[in-house]
This record gives C-alpha cells, structure tokens and sequence, in this order.
C-alpha cells in the first residue's frame, strides 16, 4: 500500500501554491491537486476531484481541503472510488504539511488523524 | 411523467434561472458569496449543451445528464447539492415512474440534498422550501404556496453555510438556494400535470 496526500480548494493558484510548498519538503510524496473549476475559474467539482484522486499514483489517500463545497464534493468523490479516502477537517496548509511530513516519517493513520484533529477548523 | 414533460420542466428551470441569475446573485450577496445565480447559470447552460448534444433517450438519461453537468460546472455548495437531487431523481425514475407518487419521488431529491449538506429543517436553507414543499404536496402545488415557503426563509437565522457567519444578520434576507428551490419546482408545477 502506498499513501499519498491530496489537496482540494476552491482556487488553482492556492491548490498549485500549496502543492509548491508540500513537495519542498516531500519532493517524492504522491501528491495531487483540485484547485477551481480551471486555473481561472473559483469554485470546486467533482470530477477534478475525482481526476485528483484517480491520477495519485498511491491508493491510500489523506485529503484535506478548504471551504464547504469542497467537502461535498470530496464526499462524493470518494463514495465513488475503490481507493481509501481519509478526509481531515483541518485547517488546510498546516494540515497538508503536517500530514505530509508524517507520511514522510511512515506514522500509521491514526496517528496522522489524531495530530491534524489538533488543527481543525471546520 | 413522460420524457416530454420532464424536458418541459428542466427547459422552464433553466430559462428562470438565467432569468434570475443576476437577483439570485444578489440576493447572495449579504449572506453569501455573491454567485449563486452565475454559478446556477453556468450548470444550467451547460446541462442545456448537454442535452442538445446527446438528447436522451428516457427520465433516467435525462436526469443523470443534468446531474452530472451540474456536479461539473456549478463550482458553488448548488453544484453538489442540485448535482446529487438530479442523480437521485435519475435513480428514482429507474424504479418507478415518478407520477405514481410525485412526493415520493421528490422526497428521493430531499434526501440527497439532506446527506450531502447535512441540513435540517430550520437553518435557512433549501431544505426550508424542499421540506414542507414535499409534506405538503400536492396542496402546496401552487406558485403562492411556494413563493410563501420561499419568503418564509427571510426571518430565519442561518446555521449552516456560509451565511451561518453572520449570526443574527443573515435575518431578513431570503435565502438563494431556496429561491432556485423555489424556480425549479413553480417550473415542474407548470410543467407536469398533477
């Protein structure tokens, strides 16, 4: 099983700044992106996050992501896939750096949930 | 419910909603973020496109087109929202013409909307005009019914959503999904005879 980290958000440029800042840290981590409805439009869907999860060459996946639709379409995205979904309501840039510098360290689950619960926000 | 029908009351929603895209945008405005008529817009358009370049063949293709369009192009909280109602009305239509029971069969749309935005009755959102709408139905099947369940909304405080912020502000302005609610069933009671 390999693990990897997927980031949702409403905008391209915030999903493409934070994938910039996680693989300085995690250059090798399966990472991918769902930012906006395209690079120039506000908004998240279903199928860039479905394309986000199906294209993250890992099948183990820890998600986080911004606002309220995002989780809504998030939700759905993952009653469709056969991959393993954890979503983490946390708060969206410390958490995709501390869960993926936990996954760098090999840290189960749990232990990776537990931590970005002391980031929630939402 | 024939497929005719069914395309007369998607064909009438989609022309209200680019009718009110703009009021639907502003009525957004102090709870929201301002784009619920262009988001709602953009689907509808799209759904439209969709239609006319791969006309469907019964209720379920139908619905499954529009419910899919709308999950890609709305980019807002309706995209998934009104994205899930249409799949679930698609489902619904496999099983059963939805006017055998009408109610029931918009109950299956309540339903989605309810598992995907996790709302209940009372927060000041489009469950506050799908609810009674569907309990009441078919009494509640007329276009004073339903804008009286829309304007019901403006007194509520808002609990979920972006407009949940707001606290005590959000009252006094109408809701925006429950006012395409509202445009999407005053088209299926134009549409379909009950």
């Amino acid at each position: 099983m390999t693990r990897g980290l997927v980031i949702v958000s409403h905008a391209y440029g915030i999903a493409q700044g934070l994938k910039a800042l996680i693989q300085e840290i995690a250059p090798n981590l399966p990472l991918t992106i769902a930012g906006g409805l395209d690079e120039h439009t506000i908004g998240t869907n279903l199928p860039r996050v479905q394309a986000a999860f199906d294209t993250n060459p890992a099948s183990h996946l820890h998600v986080v992501y911004d606002l309220g639709s995002a989780l809504m379409n998030v939700e759905m995205a993952q009653e469709l896939t056969d991959k393993t979904i954890i979503v983490h309501p946390c708060a969206l840039v410390e958490g995709a750096f501390v869960a993926a510098t936990m996954l760098l360290s090999n840290l189960d689950d749990d232990r990776i949930t537990e931590e970005l619960l002391k980031l929630k926000v939402k | 419910m024939d497929l005719k029908q069914a395309q007369a009351w998607l064909n009438t929603f989609f022309i209200s909603i680019e009718e009110h895209k703009a009021y639907l945008s502003e009525l957004d405005n102090p709870i929201g973020d301002g784009d619920h008529g262009f988001n709602m817009a953009r689907g509808c358009t799209a759904a439209k496109a969709a239609l006319e370049a791969t006309p469907p063949t019964d209720l379920n293709g139908l619905f499954k087109s529009v419910g899919m369009s709308l999950l890609s192009k709305v980019g807002g909280a309706a995209g998934p929202l009104y994205g899930s109602v249409f799949l679930a009305f698609a489902k619904a239509s496999l099983e059963r013409n939805p006017s055998d029971d009408y109610a029931a069969f918009l109950r299956t749309g309540l339903e989605a909307i309810v598992l995907r935005g996790k709302a209940t009755v009372g927060e000041k959102t489009m469950v506050d005009v799908w609810h009674p709408f569907i309990e009441q139905f078919p009494h509640s099947a007329s276009v004073t019914v339903i804008d009286a369940l829309v304007e019901a909304t403006k007194p509520l405080k808002a609990t979920k959503g972006r407009a949940a912020y707001l606290g005590d502000r959000s009252i006094g302005h109408t809701d925006p999904g429950s006012f395409s609610s509202g445009l999407l069933f005053k088209a299926f009671i134009r549409s379909v005879s009950l």
